[in-house]
């Protein structure tokens, strides 16, 4: 009996399997229907309504929404300029934070790929990646604590006569650097860890020195990798707000965006396109520069 | 042919594909924004067995919350916002049965239908709640009841002893900008659209010549003069808090001295042994102008899930025990007539004048500016510009 069930099922299975055999886009399309739904209707479609919500207009008197075609929310952001002042101090910022992550991230990367031993490799990427596992409120919060006055930070200074930056701008970057900085070291570490040691040597060989294979073999190669990562740094930083309310005073297109949202949405909207535009923009560039002919 | 898919033609139908989901999905929204406010519960059945609630900080907490579970078995899940902002936002969710919602919040959400009438008869406990916050123009619209009131008070104004001497009896440590420069750095100021209304307070009583009569209806001019006040403060703010915790940290870390405040913050930082002070008990907790101030409305979402134990919240928390912990806890006037008894210190009502409806002359209660000022005219700055003006002043 139970030899004859399996059979029974096995040949259902089968009879499944046989149905599919040979035709590869039905496998395609069976494979795929639910992220690419999920990717489509729930993530694109959302990013539509916003960009038509964009056009929309609230009514003066009684706060509500006209569903119509104008241009009067991209007329405030371009000519107030209050607005343009928190979307160049966004950019500023995000390009500063990818800049600083870069410089930080490289040399521990290329420590991580090509000196470190096999047990040393381990550790570091637990070490980066230990950061990920905490909450991103309680490192902000960690970092506001040792920014404060009477903070660590003061603390360690004032033997030197040195003060912290305090709360303000420089707050926000040193905050987003330290947050976003595993995004940055693992792309690089990857991309690292792909150029073959032999092409190393072989600069060694040729009489090359370690910076001319640095500068010739190593950035070039390793470069979309850094490009890559800088995207993962620029855009997060970008999108934030929670970091420049705990840490400064400064606005960022995200605070704004918050701040309109409850009471002028197509406003919102029209903002949250903004920072959509410059991503684009920003992967247009990456492309150019290749960081996506690895993937 | 298979091999050499023309890459327009297929960009071309993914294009269509996605606007046709877009109408798609601007259709759903456009008609499930149409829906009209519900009825008023007409009888409180059996508790839901959860309550899930949007309020201020210190306006839930076990103490009272533990006994409600007990005897209602509504379990309670607290969201705590920090401008009123965040809670209109929060209560469009649909996620959450109530909200403590202050008088810039109330219009805002009955216009949208976000919240139900609340049938006052279910409410046993209304009936003892002092009149003068009773029918309200920020609870009761068009003679119909929107919620409970909870309590009131004023914001305070808040300094840390030990570098503010003299102990200040006026806003203009805040907003004259001479004075406010000796704290320059080390002010907390209010991070809501709403306080341009204390700079308006500020204005009424240092420039007459504005005729500022009500710090929500302000016109061109008067408004213009608030926002530029505010400008000049921003040079001298060290930071502007939204969160209660953060305000806190900032007066424990001694990054502020100086600041607007509420009773919570005050009350949380004294209790941890900092040298903080506010406008003392024998002023009614006010500077010389008065103040802007809240009284806080209980109200239910149009999207409850849990009504029943919503009403039965809203009969708890102003239950006179349940009131007079509160008000004690959070550092308000009681809303309920029948807490004054309940009060551990005898002397509570008095010093928060519950029960002196001349006080709250001075109080300006939180409302949401419209462009209808009260003297009949419409060229006032409704809440959207107030908004617009908060982004500029802080830049």
């Amino acid at each position: 009996m139970a030899t004859e069930a399996v059979v029974e099922r096995r040949s259902a299975g089968h009879r499944l399997a046989g149905f599919f055999h040979g035709r590869r886009r039905l496998q395609i399309s069976g494979l795929l229907a639910g992220p690419l739904g999920w990717l489509v209707v729930g993530y694109l479609g959302s990013l539509a309504v916003l960009l038509i919500a964009a056009f929309w207009t609230v009514d003066p008197l009684s706060g509500e929404v006209i569903r119509g075609l104008s241009f009067e929310n991209f007329e405030t952001l371009f000519n107030e300029p209050v607005y343009r002042e928190i979307v160049w101090r966004t950019v500023r910022i995000a390009a500063l934070v990818t800049v600083t992550d870069a410089i930080l991230a490289f040399p521990i990367a290329f420590y991580m790929a090509k000196v470190a031993s096999r047990r040393g490799k381990a550790i570091l990427i637990v070490a980066v990646l230990l950061p990920l596992w905490s909450s991103y409120l309680v490192k902000v919060y960690a970092w506001r604590t040792m920014l404060s006055a009477g903070g660590v930070i003061n603390w360690a200074l004032a033997p030197f006569g040195l003060e912290g930056p305090g709360f303000g701008g420089t707050a926000v970057w040193l905050v987003m650097s330290y947050l976003w900085l595993p995004y940055m070291i693992l792309p690089i570490y990857a991309g690292l860890e792909r150029i073959p040691n032999s092409l190393i040597s072989a600069s060694e060989d040729l009489g090359a020195s370690p910076f001319t294979t640095f500068r010739r073999v190593i950035l070039p190669l390793s470069f979309p990798a850094v490009v890559a990562g800088s995207i993962f740094t620029f855009a997060l930083t970008l999108g934030d707000y929670i970091t420049p309310r705990l840490v400064s005073n400064d606005q960022f297109i995200g605070n704004v965006i918050f701040n309109n949202i409850s009471n002028n949405l197509p406003l919102a909207s029209a903002l949250a396109l903004v920072p959509i535009v410059v991503m684009i923009a920003y992967l247009m560039v990456a492309r150019k520069l290749g960081a996506f002919e690895h993937i | 042919m298979k091999k050499h898919p023309n890459p327009a033609r297929t960009a071309w139908l993914i294009a269509a594909g996605l606007v046709s989901i877009m109408l798609l999905l601007a259709g759903c929204g456009s008609s499930s924004s149409n829906s009209t406010s519900g009825e008023e519960l007409q009888k409180v059945g059996k508790g839901e067995g959860a309550l899930s609630l949007i309020s201020w900080a210190g306006y839930v907490e076990e103490p009272w919350t533990k006994p409600f579970e007990e005897k209602t078995g509504c379990k309670v899940s607290d969201k705590v916002a920090g401008t009123s902002d965040e809670m209109v936002t929060l209560m469009r969710s649909g996620q959450y049965d109530g909200v403590s919602a202050s008088g810039n919040a109330t219009a805002r959400l009955v216009d949208a239908g976000n919240v139900d009438p609340v049938n006052v008869n279910l409410v046993p406990n209304y009936k003892t709640i002092f009149s003068d916050l009773k029918s309200q123009p920020y609870n009761t619209f068009d003679g119909v009841h929107y919620g409970i009131p909870h309590g009131r008070g004023a914001n305070l104004l808040m300094w840390n002893s030990e570098d503010v001497k003299p102990a200040p009896t006026s806003w203009n440590v805040m907003f004259d900008p001479k004075v406010a420069a000796k704290y320059k750095g080390k002010i907390s100021a209010y991070d809501d659209p709403i306080y341009i209304a204390d700079a308006a307070v500020y204005l009424k009583a240092h420039q007459p010549e504005l005729g500022i009569e009500n710090p929500y209806e302000l016109n061109e001019e008067q408004f213009e003069a608030a926002v530029n006040l505010l400008k000049e403060q921003r040079a001298n703010v060290g930071e502007y808090w939204s969160d209660a915790a953060k305000q806190i940290s900032a007066f424990a870390g001694g990054d502020d001295a100086l600041g607007t405040t509420w009773q919570y913050q005050y009350f949380a930082l004294k209790g941890e042994g900092h040298p903080v002070a506010a406008s003392p008990a024998s002023q009614g907790f006010l500077p010389s102008e008065g103040a802007t101030g809240w009284s806080d409305t209980w109200m239910i979402s149009s999207e409850a899930k849990h009504p029943n134990c919503m009403y039965m919240w809203m009969n708890w928390i102003v239950s006179p025990k349940v009131n007079a912990e509160v008000a004690e806890f959070f550092g308000e006037a009681p809303a309920q007539t029948l807490a004054c008894e309940h009060t551990e210190n005898k002397n509570f009502c008095n010093e928060y004048h519950a029960e002196n409806p001349g006080f709250w002359k001075r109080v300006y209660y939180w409302e949401t500016p419209l462009s209808e000022c009260g003297n009949g005219s419409s060229d006032c700055k409704n809440y959207n510009d107030w908004v617009q003006a908060w982004t500029s002043i802080k830049g």
